[in-house]
């Protein structure tokens, strides 16, 4: 057994670790928080050149041709780093739809742009309040006409193009909603930037007036596929959040054995002492979690989505967990603006709302384990 | 990242899993299978003699205490063959219950410390099962302190002389020997005073009475010592080091008892799946599901953090400290998976034995887990651990340390 | 046992809701019953601005600082007839927001330590809203543990010469006066060498500079002082008396913070009746009803706790201490309660503008703002620890800080 990733890929992850410690430093999280740019360009370009864009998107796309785990080891650090990019909505959504159901002319066409970090894709989903569910896709396509209001859309005020959800039937089955590709530059898009927790990941109203579209794979297929995207991107993301669990337990500890009171470190107590020993517990639950999500994702696993809900979930919880009780350590210090604990708490909590929430995966990983029972 | 044998450990598994088919008590498989924290029986059999002989068959063909030098009764394999055979074992190794400690701990210790003679003498035996070890350490003075002890050791001649009392000893009603922790001199720091001896458990002045649990059922035992004799060669380590030879032992219970570390989630999950509630499946509820979920990925997290240091092992690593959470998690998860499983019963969740469902299995586990989270470590005792070792805090403040033993009070309130 | 009013009681229950009927700023009632914890803001006013002109009102007619003497300005009311008017008050007390810690700390303690002449002066204005007053108590290098402040106080004359910072100061920029602690010794233990004082706002040498938080409002300040003058005159207690001193203060701030409570639930359980979701209303799955039920129960237990202090008011008993629970319990709540609800909206639930539907942007707020709850005015850790020793008589933390002069005191974890 070889539970572990390679020594390649922990190199992989120390370059990664260099590169934004280096690139991507508090301070160039705090330009996009404090609304000064929309997101990092730089480092958008910065991660290109290195290579990490299409780390898992063939060399025939333009990509490195890598793989997941390879992926899966880059959206960790990304994570720690709070990198205020475009990363999770055009790598783990806009090209893995394209990887599994586009057209070798589409993924021609975006595949290279992504990897070269010239273009920003999204996933546009959800229309308003509510978990995924093909009910509640009221967008609609007739022909290659796009009607209807997307949101929250992540980082769609600055994505080139959408893969777009949409109605195509009212059997009420899944076979209903199909899967469209929009070039967000073109007629038809209005695009309204909305507010949100975490402003260093942007959200977006996209409306759609019959707005020029193309199928993404076949009609009726599209909820099947969304429900694999959204698996795949399950996996990817909980790396994120374990990078950011990380991170703000280290800040906890560090601060813990800085800070004095009462004439000793604060991290001597056990009251303290036993929340850093909880947080590690729930990082490490989600680490060991991710890491059976990241082989059942890069082998293409029956056990794929059950192992995504599970590592959703877990680290999900272990992000909130971390992120809130790393503020607690901290005192009232934790709760100013200038210290960067509050950002790594939004991150936590918009993060644990993006793909549906913690109860709609609870239901999803419970179905999961059930129809495996059955089948067994 | 692959969960594939290398071809020597694929060769391994393969001679393990034919020599277990050919020779496992089968008749007990099912009744094995079945049992859970807290209640390892069997109906028919004396689970002491069939562990005893399972353990003699192993042993006579080389699969009992794998990881052992071959002259002391063990095979020599590697810690990754030793985790493959465990694997493969599967339900049989809940035969090995009362060797554990035996195995994981007083083995471990007399190899480090004691002579090449007693070695030759005593581990063989230990690893056959033919006799049973216990560690007597824990005293009513001393549970999570347990350099807090006061079993006295008094030299006389070639001879130590023994009085006191130790307490929470499984399995010393049927141990052959034991490593006993004494306090060879009070007058010094309470951690510089101790010395560790084995003795036999049939010696002279050594009373064992069990002790009834909160469970019902008497699993641990106090034991007396009167006037014990023990001769000077049966002292393993110098005088006054008994703490950091206890060292040993502890981390190696650490690490045995994380092993198979049961969490009560897969009874929990079959639970749900089959019973019926007035709308339906209990597994169709939103709230089922949602707590189903919270244990799922914690059960999940434990399996994989546990493969994890068997990858590490696989490649010759030692693990990392991520294991060192397991007991933490588990023990509070049973208790509230037991919790669970009898609200979901409603008022007949108050019925146990045989009158309960699935034969109060977890109502036998919520009366058994209470003792989890405090044997081999509490959950304070663990967070330290965490904190300290793994996270580099501080450590406590101690007022105890450099304080002589016969001066650190004894009592909280006058 | 019931929960009637005494005659009295019922009395002066009348006459007060009489009066809040006839003379409480009606155009705000909307906003005010809407506005919930991190968002006590009025859309076209100043909340000082309306807060300062209904507690003039109130005092004009006796109804401010009701418990306070009536030369001092307050009515001279029993501690029940306290809180009667609170409840009749009911959401136009949001209003005295900005009063809160002059009337709950600075008042008792001027009224406490300060001269006969200081009280005439400055307690029937600070009542009537007219003066504000701030708290000095929190430096960066002294949060929980307050008695670790470094602000200098050096005699001169029949002055005092201050230097130094103070943080988390509530509403030092429209403050007129501040109680003040500083340390007037620093080679003595670090408790001993402190002295009160009370202060001018607008004392040359003293710069506020709003302090933006996590959830980015600013509610809170930083506060500098650069040779600042204050005369002796205006000490309150002895040189070296001032930690006896603070105590009366923040005695008074744990009961008067603990008074008026959020928990989050009722806009929870307003929130699940209304959210439509795919399976129909929120508040009809098992799942939102198990986590309501599960808050609902710690809601009542507050507030059933409180009606247990306000029955002992009510009789002229002291209140025991079961109310220190109340921000402890509230504060993680809050919390919770915010993720579930934003859980519940699904990833729209990100979303914080005011643009969305009615409920979004409140439980983010509340998010937010409900880390700041369960560390001000003493973190959890500090409620346990005053739970367990004060309530339950555990013995206190070891202290290696007691006996050593300040100045001696490590500044550095590492």
């Amino acid at each position: 057994m070889n539970f572990d990733f390679s020594d390649e890929q922990k190199q992989m992850r120390d370059e990664a670790r260099k590169f934004l410690s280096e690139q991507c430093p508090p301070k160039a999280v705090r330009t996009v928080l404090d609304g000064k740019a929309a997101y990092d360009r730089d480092l958008w370009r910065g991660l290109a050149e290195m290579g990490f864009l299409g780390v898992a998107i063939p060399e025939q796309f333009g990509g490195a041709g890598a793989g997941h785990l390879e992926l899966c080891v880059i959206a960790e650090e990304m994570g720690r780093a709070l990198a205020p990019v475009p990363f999770s909505s055009t790598v783990y959504l806009a090209a893995e739809a394209l990887m599994l159901a586009g057209s070798d002319a589409q993924k021609q066409k975006w595949l290279p742009k992504i990897a070269a970090g010239e273009a920003i894709g999204t996933l546009a989903l959800f229309e308003g309040k509510g978990n995924p569910s093909p009910k509640a896709i009221k967008l609609t396509a007739a022909g290659a006409a796009l009607n209807g209001t997307k949101k929250p859309v992540p980082d769609g005020a600055i994505a080139d193009f959408a893969v777009v959800a949409a109605r195509t039937g009212s059997t009420g089955r899944d076979a209903d909603i199909s899967l469209f590709l929009v070039d967000l530059k073109g007629s038809g898009v209005e695009v309204k930037e909305l507010t949100n927790l975490d402003p260093t990941r942007g959200q977006a109203e996209l409306t759609f007036t019959n707005a020029k579209a193309e199928p993404l794979g076949a009609t009726g297929e599209g909820w099947g596929i969304i429900t694999q995207v959204l698996d795949r991107a399950a996996v990817l993301l909980a790396f994120e959040q374990v990078g950011g669990a990380d991170r703000a337990l280290e800040m906890g500890r560090d601060y813990a054995l800085d800070r004095i009171a009462f004439g000793r470190p604060i991290g001597s107590f056990q009251a303290v002492k036993h929340i850093l020993a909880d947080m590690y517990v729930s990082a490490t639950l989600a680490r060991s979690n991710c890491y059976y999500g990241a082989w059942a994702l890069s082998t293409n696993a029956a056990e794929l989505p059950e192992a995504a809900a599970a590592a959703r979930i877990s680290a999900t919880q272990a992000f909130q967990h971390c992120a809130k009780n790393n503020i607690q350590v901290h005192g009232g210090m934790g709760f100013t603006w200038e210290f960067d604990c509050h950002m790594y708490y939004r991150r936590a909590n918009a993060t644990a709302l993006g793909l549906g929430s913690v109860s709609y995966w609870e239901d999803a990983l419970i179905d999961r384990m059930r129809k495996k029972n059955a089948a067994a | 990242m692959n969960f594939d044998d290398t071809p020597q450990e694929a060769a391994f598994r393969a001679e393990a899993r034919a020599w277990i088919a050919a020779n496992a008590p089968k008749q007990y498989e099912e009744e094995l299978r079945k049992s859970s924290l807290g209640r390892v029986q069997l109906k028919n059999a004396n689970i002491l003699e069939v562990a005893k002989a399972w353990q003699k068959k192993k042993a006579d063909a080389g699969w009992a205490c794998l990881h052992w030098p071959k002259e002391y009764g063990g095979r020599g394999a590697s810690p990754i063959e030793r985790v493959i055979w465990q694997q493969e074992e599967g339900p049989f190794g809940r035969l090995s219950a009362m060797f554990i400690i035996g195995h994981g701990m007083c083995g471990p210790t007399m190899m480090a410390f004691a002579r090449e003679e007693h070695k030759r003498h005593y581990l063989p035996p230990l690893a056959s099962g033919e006799k049973i070890w216990c560690q007597l350490f824990s005293e009513p003075a001393g549970g999570s302190d347990v350099a807090g002890l006061r079993t006295r050791a008094e030299r006389k001649g070639d001879e130590w002389i023994i009085n006191g009392q130790k307490i929470w000893t499984s399995g010393a009603h049927y141990s052959d020997y034991g490593i006993l922790l004494t306090r060879t001199d009070p007058t010094v720091p309470k951690h510089k005073g101790l010395t560790m001896f084995f003795l036999d458990m049939k010696s002279p002045g050594v009373e064992v009475r069990p002790i009834k649990q909160a469970s019902g059922q008497s699993d641990f035992n106090e034991v007396y010592f009167t006037d014990v004799r023990i001769p000077d060669h049966q002292r393993l380590g110098e005088v006054n080091d008994g703490w950091n030879v206890s060292l040993t032992t502890l981390m190696n219970e650490r690490m045995s008892i994380g092993a198979g570390v049961s969490t009560g989630f897969p009874e929990l999950f079959e639970f749900c799946n089959s019973l019926m509630l007035e709308d339906g499946p209990a597994i169709e509820d939103r709230s089922v599901r949602s707590r189903l979920a919270n244990y799922a990925v914690k059960a999940s997290g434990l399996k994989y953090t546990s493969m994890r240091a068997i990858s590490a092992l696989s490649k010759g690593e030692r693990p990392g400290p991520e294991n060192s959470i397991g007991k933490l998690v588990a023990g509070s998860m049973i208790q509230e998976v037991a919790m669970y499983a009898l609200d979901l019963q409603g008022a007949a969740g108050v019925l146990s034995g045989t009158d309960a469902e699935l034969a109060g299995k977890f109502q036998a586990m919520l009366l058994r887990a209470p003792g989890t989270r405090v044997e081999g470590g509490t959950d304070e005792i663990m967070r330290n651990i965490i904190a300290e070792r793994v996270l580099g805090l501080p450590g406590d403040i101690r007022v105890d340390k450099d304080v002589p033993f016969n001066q650190i009070p004894t009592k909280g309130r006058a | 046992m019931n929960f009637d009013d005494t005659p009295e009681e019922a009395a002066f229950r009348a006459e007060a809701r009489k009066w809040v009927e006839a003379n409480a700023p009606k155009e705000y009632e909307a906003e005010l019953s809407r506005s919930s914890l991190g968002r006590i803001r009025l859309e076209k006013a100043e909340i000082v601005d309306v807060g300062k002109a209904w507690q003039k009102k109130k005092a004009e007619a006796g109804w401010a600082c009701l418990h306070w003497p009536k030369e001092y300005g307050g009515r001279g009311a029993s501690p029940i007839e306290k809180v009667i008017w609170q409840q009749e008050e009911g959401i136009y007390g949001k209003l005295t927001q900005p009063f809160q810690i002059g009337e709950g700390m600075c008042g008792p303690t001027v009224m406490a330590y300060g001269s006969e002449e200081h009280k005439r002066r400055y307690l029937p204005k600070l009542a009537s809203g007219e003066e504000i007053w701030c708290q000095l108590f929190s430096e960066p290098a002294g949060g929980s543990d307050v008695a670790g402040l470094r602000t200098r106080a050096e005699k001169q004359g029949d002055n005092w010469i201050i230097n130094g910072q103070k943080i988390w100061t509530s509403g030092a920029h429209y403050s007129d006066y501040g109680l003040l602690i500083t340390r007037t010794d620093p080679n003595v233990p670090k408790h001993k060498g402190l002295t009160m004082f009370f202060l001018d706002m607008k004392s040359k040498g003293v710069e506020v500079r709003p302090i933006k938080q996590a959830n980015s409002m600013q509610e809170f300040n930083e506060v500098y002082f650069t040779d600042v003058v204050i005369p002796d005159s205006q000490r309150l207690g002895a040189v070296g008396d001032g930690w006896n001193v603070s105590l009366t203060t923040l005695m008074n701030e744990r009961m008067s913070i603990g008074a008026r409570l959020a928990t989050g639930f009722p806009e929870m359980f307003e929130f699940c009746s209304n959210l439509m979701t795919e399976d129909g209303l929120a508040i009809d799955d098992p799942a939102v009803r198990s986590k309501l039920a599960s808050w609902a129960v710690k809601t009542s237990g507050l507030k059933y706790t409180s009606y247990r202090a306000i029955s002992s008011l009510s009789k002229g008993e002291r209140p025991g201490p079961e109310n220190s629970i109340g921000k402890l319990v509230a504060g993680t709540m809050l919390q919770d309660i915010a993720t579930y609800a934003m859980d519940l909206e699904g990833a729209a639930g990100a979303l914080t503008g005011a643009s969305e539907e009615v409920a979004s942007g409140q439980f983010q707020q509340m998010l937010l703002t409900s880390p700041s709850m369960r560390i001000a005015g003493g973190t959890d850790e500090i409620l346990r620890n005053i739970i367990a020793e004060r309530v339950l008589g555990l013995p206190g933390d070891i202290r290696v800080d007691k006996d050593v002069p300040f100045n001696k005191i490590p500044t550095k974890g590492r």
